[in-house]
């Protein structure tokens, strides 16, 4: 018989956040975060007050969804609805793209640009300016709250939100003119689309980026889960030289003890500068964003000990393996040529200069057709067929223009339109099309008694621009 | 097969408690869930007992709780056509003024028109006139240009307002085609000739010497409503029996049958139905349909432009 176990403490449902409170850091990395996060943001809060002159008739804001009016505007491009394979093929680009720089350099994207890490650096950053370094935030965070604790979180919290409320307000300028929903904006009279989705990214930001953080990395992003596939032993991921560093010891530890100890002292440094609070001598994990703070803090401590930086570098794990094998290490620029990367970037350039040809080729006048099904032909009182049809003239240049729609094929048919008199019936019609707009227009088609069933065509030309031309084909139904 | 391990085990690789369940060697570990995860939950259940509330939920006998904010779907709707009233009320008020030959000199009101037109058409005309406008037998065809009291938007609209052939309206569109053969006024052999005259007139049939014989029954007997060469008539609405359109058939049969018992159309008088301004839409959209006569002569053969989406 087994002695009776005390059954062990019930485990707890729900995992409390551990809180993160990275220590500040400089260094190579830590400068290049800098630099991305300052471009972002720029490019961010910046675009949508950038001006492109395109004439009387379209918006002078450079970058525009106007979804209002369904236009795409993006410096001398704009793309309409039926072109919205462009977007499509932009966001199969962005997919390639993200599959290129995982390859080639792991978790870059998570790392750098990502807005959830850009937001949360700049988070971290109100933190050590409000509450201190690291040691200082663990202190207040453990205090009880008191006058001077809740000073510090008020003044903090009114920073998050006042950074939240500029991320969640800046957004909204990308869909329509930036002044002037700016001026409606603060005096009250913009859409309350407006107002709501300023309430919800204010709102996000500050919860995501605020308290959030690093859980939505661990948690809600599948993008981790997704490069985890991505990744294989000849990405470059941030990685902990274990044969080099282990086994741990304290310098004195080392020195009593010569041979025994490897390189890394123990120092946790490069867990106390981690931005999403991991351990990366565990090895490569899910909450790593490989921002490589970590290797800046290593490469410190290295310095002052005197021992060979890059303990913890950017290395392949296949290289790493060399590397202990004793070979010298492999030059990143070749780890990162290799036939997958090659393979992805050949791909991806290959949508972009499709989408530039097309976007060079494209012509700014259509043509569609959509004939008359019921009835399918009209007997008139002399005995000549008549169907009608509905076409949709395209001027998609910001100035008005004149087309000329003729009949191709279908001999001794002439056509009218909806407002016009039979007797102006014609083998052409001249319309002017307002600029940048779609015009429809309802035409008759005659043939003369005992005509036969027919295809043809309609051919829509903007007069005097060679080029500028479309034809839509159609059938003539008789009796 | 399930095993039961003793709850709590720790897992070696992971140091995670198993929940104490085993499949086949395959075992779950029993990770916590976040704590925030937690509060959305919460949260979640906050916000629906607020809905309750706020919005109609429960059912009961008969309806739903009504919830403190009062909406409905139905009053969503109410506000939509309310709204869109309020937007027309402009252009409606425009159309109530201006007589319906002036139409085509104001292109957006007449596009307005065309538009409200084919929208009141199928509610209110298509059970006879189909609903591409192009009738059966019988019914007329409203796209041809062949019209039996006149084509012109004016004309359309009086025909539209006091209907055909209706009792009580005096101005309603009035014509009888007496039963030549049920009656008696014209034997059978008589009816034979004249229908072989009339075909000869549209060159359905070859002169022959029955269509001879037809020439002066048709002149005696037809002539005064459908005029001496067939031309037919509008005041009478009678028909052009010279063109290729046959309201009630083409073939002889059915033109003898016609002699012999007429079929005469009817039409609502839609003015005692439909408000003027419906009327004139329809008169619009029926002009539109491609036989309209008398159209308002345009500079260049160009018509108004049109400009959508800006």
């Amino acid at each position: 018989m087994n002695k009776m176990v005390k059954p062990p403490r019930a485990p707890s449902l729900y995992a409390k956040r551990e809180p993160v409170f990275n220590k500040r850091i400089d260094g190579k990395f830590r400068r290049i975060k800098w630099a991305i996060m300052a471009l972002c943001l720029a490019v961010y809060w910046v675009t949508p007050w950038l001006r492109w002159d395109r004439g009387p008739y379209a918006p002078t804001q450079a970058v525009l969804i106007d979804l209002a009016h369904r236009r795409f505007y993006m410096f001398g491009i704009e793309i309409w609805p039926h072109e919205f394979y462009f977007v499509a093929g932009l966001l199969i680009m962005a997919g390639i793209g993200l599959f290129l720089v995982t390859s080639a350099v792991g978790r870059a994207w998570c790392g750098y640009a990502c807005p959830q890490t850009v937001w949360t650096d700049l988070f971290q950053h109100v933190d050590r300016l409000i509450d201190g370094d690291r040691n200082a935030r663990m202190r207040l965070y453990k205090a009880p709250w008191g006058t001077a604790k809740i000073a510090r979180r008020l003044a903090k919290w009114s920073i998050y939100l006042a950074i939240s409320f500029a991320t969640g307000g800046a957004w909204i300028f990308y869909f329509a003119d930036a002044p002037t929903l700016q001026h409606q904006f603060w005096t009250g009279s913009a859409d309350p689309v407006a107002y709501g989705t300023v309430a919800v990214l204010t709102a996000t930001t500050f919860i995501l980026g605020g308290f959030m953080r690093e859980q939505v990395c661990i948690y809600m992003c599948p993008w981790p889960r997704i490069q985890t596939a991505m990744l294989d032993e000849k990405s470059l991921i941030v990685t902990y030289k274990d044969w080099r560093g282990e086994a741990r010891g304290s310098l004195k530890k080392a020195k009593a003890n010569p041979g025994q100890f490897g390189d890394c002292i123990d120092c946790n440094q490069c867990v106390a500068v981690c931005p999403t609070g991991i351990d990366i001598r565990e090895g490569p994990q899910v909450g790593c964003i490989t921002c490589a703070l970590c290797i800046d803090a290593c490469d410190r401590v290295m310095d002052e000990i005197g021992r060979p930086r890059g303990l913890i570098d950017y290395a392949t794990l296949e290289d790493s393996e060399a590397e202990k094998a004793g070979q010298p290490p492999t030059r990143h620029l070749k780890l990162i040529w290799r036939p997958r990367t090659l393979l992805y970037l050949a791909a991806w350039s290959a949508i972009g200069f499709t989408l530039l040809f097309l976007l060079g080729t494209r012509v700014h006048t259509g043509l569609t057709v959509s004939k008359d099904r019921n009835p399918p032909y009209i007997l008139m009182k002399g005995g000549a067929v008549r169907n009608a049809y509905t076409l949709r003239l395209r001027n998609m240049q910001g100035r008005p223009r004149d087309m000329e729609i003729a009949l191709q094929g279908l001999p001794g048919a002439v056509m009218w339109t909806e407002d016009t008199a039979r007797d102006s019936a014609a083998r052409r019609i001249v319309r002017t099309v307002a600029p940048d707009a779609t015009q429809g227009l309802r035409v008759y088609v005659t043939a003369p008694a005992g005509s036969a069933a027919h295809d043809f065509a309609f051919h829509l030309q903007a007069i005097g621009e060679a080029g500028e031309a479309d034809t839509a084909n159609t059938t003539f139904d008789t009796p | 097969m399930s095993e039961k391990h003793p709850k709590g085990r720790l897992d070696e690789a992971t140091q995670t408690e198993t929940v104490g369940h085993e499949w086949d060697g395959i075992e779950e570990l029993n990770t916590p869930l976040p704590r925030w995860w937690l509060w959305t939950f919460y949260a979640c259940i906050a916000f629906s007992l607020v809905y309750c509330v706020a919005y109609p939920a429960w059912p009961m006998l008969t309806r739903a709780t009504e919830g403190t904010l009062g909406w409905s779907s139905r009053g969503d709707l109410d506000k939509d056509l309310k709204a869109t009233a309020t937007a027309r009320a402009h252009t409606v008020a425009a159309l109530a003024d201006m007589p319906i030959e002036q139409l085509p000199a104001h292109p957006e009101l007449m596009r307005a028109a065309v538009a409200g037109g084919a929208a009141a058409f199928r509610i209110n005309c298509v059970q006879c006139h189909g609903a591409g406008a192009a009738g059966s037998k019988g019914f007329p065809n409203l796209n041809d240009d062949d019209w039996l009291w006149g084509g012109d938007l004016k004309t359309i609209e009086t025909t539209l307002i006091h209907g055909i052939r209706q009792p009580g309206d005096e101005a309603t569109r009035q014509s009888i085609m007496p039963n030549f053969g049920a009656d008696g006024l014209l034997t059978p052999e008589q009816i034979a000739d004249v229908t072989s005259y009339v075909l000869t007139l549209s060159g359905k049939e070859k002169r022959s010497a029955a269509s001879q014989r037809g020439t002066q029954l048709f002149a005696d007997n037809c002539a005064v409503c459908h005029g001496p060469a067939g031309k037919g008539s509008r005041q009478f609405g009678a028909p052009d029996l010279t063109d290729a359109i046959w309201l009630d058939g083409a073939a002889r049969e059915d033109v003898i049958a016609q002699i012999n018992r007429p079929h005469m159309g009817v039409m609502p008088a839609w003015g005692t139905r439909l408000d003027p301004v419906t009327i004139k839409m329809l008169a619009a959209y029926v002009h539109s349909l491609g036989g309209g006569e008398k159209f308002a002569a345009l500079p260049d053969g160009q018509a108004p432009k049109e400009a959508e989406a800006r």
